[in-house]
């Protein structure tokens, strides 16, 4: 019989790294489902040819002359154009269905366009039309101009999200890999069972954060590959600084989980306050667009997130190429708020 | 051989306060002595404290009121130190699914200074051939036996386990009994609790009778049994009605070698000294009366029946209260 050393720690460690990579559900939302996600939200997202322009023309004596200026009048052929009564068109405007509304001239009127200056997208029309119009009744344009369209990597939407995502797994993890798992252990008496032994209940709790650090490193590498194979996604920090960044994010999310935890008895009620914490960071830490969208009233409580300050370090790592000391406050906030939510837990947590 | 007692509780009280709801008094004033190397039962039906009990002699629940000494030590300082010493199975616990027998019994062990090879402990409750299985894929026994083996697998002095045949089918709870019964020669004592009285009589030295809170009874299974009067029970169904029943235990009652009546419905046990001398008796007499039987029998007085003579109840929910003719 070979005589083998068994210590607390890495016997609990184990424990967690077991019961997470044979449960297939839970290897599935963490490492599959966001891969999915990326996938669906960058095929969406994707770089799309520029919209047409849907303009409707009364019909008429003049109709005619004006499809035909407007097709003379630019370059790309940025017009789907459509001849219909008068009625009809102002239907299609107001549900949206054509941008504008040309109206040909007559004898007593000039042409006329209707068009709702709200929208951007009908204000855009009217602008586009009237140059068109106005190029093929003979305009000449005095400045010579040069057009460079850009659709470089890095500047796009999905740039903007992977971090996104990559953040928001960092907070699921966390929070449903240590809260969930730990009412699951309070629920089966484990718990009670093991504070029955000599076991040290600090090495109970490391375990539980230290497990889901070990979870950490291929959910970062898997989540920003897909986005490099599949988007070719430009990463212009280091994997270093990516990683430490990452590891404060998700020691933070992990004392937040372990608190909301602390004390729940049910599975229920445990998922009903997971659901509570995360959801003002979905909608407010700018995970899908920027925060400065927000009015200024709400920006302390949009700073205060942590999540809000991870993703402006990984989008500053990640898409800038910032170093780590560039982002020493946010990350000092999420390892001091992680730090004092473990140690309200230790205190708080409910063994039995 | 050491003397201080390996458990001692005087004066045990445990109110459970509930959110809108009458607190329950689980414990009223429950007294406990358990020698060193002995097996000690606590036996009792359902809701009558057992689980209370040990745990707050496990230290895992504190007592509202009363003291508490385990090998000869309190609860609340260097608590760790005295768990190195005890081994415990809870009533309810669920192991974590995706473990195998073995790294379950691994995980247990490393909380303990020494140990036994986990190995070893396998072989001890039988689980060898299921060292690589999960824990999801045993069936209640293993589950059962792996349980009792992570309480042994600290080497235990003293070994609590609650309730630990409890749903169990025939065959699995010999297997679990045998376990308990190479722990009790190994030298540990051990505290068992159960509300099946052929456990408590089989496995046990010394056996408390707990109901609402406190010992009712407490004593060798043999000496319980005396408390008798007795230890053999005629049973027999009088194919009757009305009042035939109750007069005919009230009858046999006063008979000459029999220690004790009572009746549930139309079925009358009675506790005697000695069958062969007592039974012709009672037959002559209920054929002098004209009840007819639809049915009798003879057997060795149980804790059962020590149970229901002390409480007029019997100690497993399925049967019926007895309705009052004791
Ligand atoms: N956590 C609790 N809260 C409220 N009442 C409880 C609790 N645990 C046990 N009880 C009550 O205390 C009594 C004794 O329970 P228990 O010790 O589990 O009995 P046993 O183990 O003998 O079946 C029962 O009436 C039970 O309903
Ligand atoms: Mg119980």
């Amino acid at each position: 019989m070979t005589s083998r050393k068994y210590r607390p720690l890495p016997e609990l460690l184990r424990f967690r790294l077991r019961s997470f990579y044979r449960e297939p559900e839970a290897v599935f939302w963490t490492y599959g489902f966001p891969i999915l996600l990326t996938v669906l939200l960058g095929i969406a997202f994707r770089n799309r040819p520029p919209e047409r322009i849907i303009v409707d023309i009364e019909a008429g004596p003049g109709a005619e002359a004006v499809r035909g200026a407007l097709a003379a009048g630019s370059a790309d052929g940025a017009f789907d154009v459509l001849i219909n009564e008068a009625e009809v068109c102002r239907e299609r405007l107001r549900l949206g269905k054509c941008a504008i509304v040309v109206s040909p001239a007559t004898s007593e009127a000039p042409p006329a366009y209707h068009y709702d200056p709200t929208q951007p997208a009908s204000a855009y029309a009217r602008v586009r039309v009237d140059d068109a119009l106005q190029r093929s009744a003979g305009r000449a344009d005095p400045l010579a101009v040069r057009d460079a369209p850009v659709t470089e990597p890095g500047s796009r939407y999905i740039d903007f999200l992977i971090p996104g995502l990559l953040g928001m797994n960092l907070m699921g993890g966390g929070m449903w890999g240590i809260g969930y798992v730990t009412v699951d252990l309070r629920v089966r008496k484990l718990l009670k069972r093991l504070v029955a032994t000599p076991m040290p209940r600090g090495h109970f709790l490391l375990s539980m954060v230290g497990g889901r650090m070990a979870f950490v490193v291929p959910e970062i590498v898997v989540i920003l590959l897909a986005g490099v194979l599949l988007f070719g996604f430009p990463i212009r920090g280091g994997w270093v600084s990516i990683f430490v960044v990452a590891f404060c994010g998700a020691v933070c999310f992990a004392g937040v989980g372990l608190l909301v935890a602390c004390r729940a008895e049910r599975l229920e009620t445990v998922a009903g306050l997971l659901n509570v914490v995360m959801m003002p960071m979905w909608l407010l830490s700018g995970l899908f667009f920027s925060t400065s969208h927000f009015p200024d009233v709400l920006q302390p409580l949009v700073q205060a997130l942590p999540l809000t300050q991870l993703l402006n370090a990984l989008r500053a790592v990640i898409l800038e190429g910032g170093s780590v000391t560039s982002q020493t406050v946010p990350l000092l906030y999420l390892l001091a708020l992680g730090g004092v939510c473990f140690c309200l837990a230790l205190r708080w947590f409910r063994w039995t | 051989m050491d003397t201080t007692p390996a458990i001692l509780c005087r004066d045990l009280s445990k109110r459970y306060r509930q959110r809108q709801q009458a607190p329950v008094d689980a414990l009223r004033g429950l007294d406990l002595e358990v020698r060193p190397e002995e097996c000690f039962g606590l036996l009792g039906p359902n809701g009558a404290g057992k689980t209370t009990t040990v745990e707050i002699l496990e230290g895992i629940l504190p007592p509202t009121s009363g003291t508490v000494e385990v090998l000869g030590r309190r609860w609340g300082h260097d608590d760790r130190a005295l768990r190195q010493r005890l081994g415990i199975s809870l009533q309810e616990t669920r192991l974590a699914d995706k473990l195998t027998a073995f790294e379950t019994l691994c995980l247990f062990r490393s909380f303990y200074r020494d140990g036994s090879d986990p190995e070893e402990v396998l072989a001890t409750v039988g689980l060898s051939d299921k060292r690589d299985s999960w824990v999801v894929n045993l069936s209640g026994g293993q589950r059962q036996r792996l349980a009792v083996g992570c309480a042994l697998v600290g080497q235990p002095e003293l070994l609590f386990l609650d309730e630990p045949t409890t749903g169990l089918d025939p065959q699995a709870r010999r297997s679990v009994w045998e376990v308990i019964r190479g722990q009790r020669q190994r030298g540990c004592t051990i505290v068992l609790t159960t509300h099946y009285m052929d456990e408590a009589e089989r496995l046990c030295d010394r056996v408390a009778v707990v109901d609402e809170g406190r010992v009712i009874a407490l004593g060798t299974p043999a000496q319980l049994i005396a408390l008798l009067g007795g230890d053999h029970v005629i049973e027999f169904t009088l194919d009757a009605n009305g009042d035939a029943p109750a007069s005919a235990a009230d009858e046999l009652r006063r008979m000459d070698g029999v220690r004790g009546a009572r009746r549930t419905n139309n079925t009358i046990t009675l506790t005697v000294a000695e069958v062969h001398a007592v039974l012709p008796a009672v037959l002559r007499r209920l054929e002098a009366r004209g009840d007819r039987l639809a049915w009798l029998t003879t057997r060795h007085a149980s804790l059962e029946d020590v149970f229901v003579n002390l409480t007029g109840r019997h100690l497993s929910n399925d049967q019926q209260e007895v309705p009052t003719t004791a």
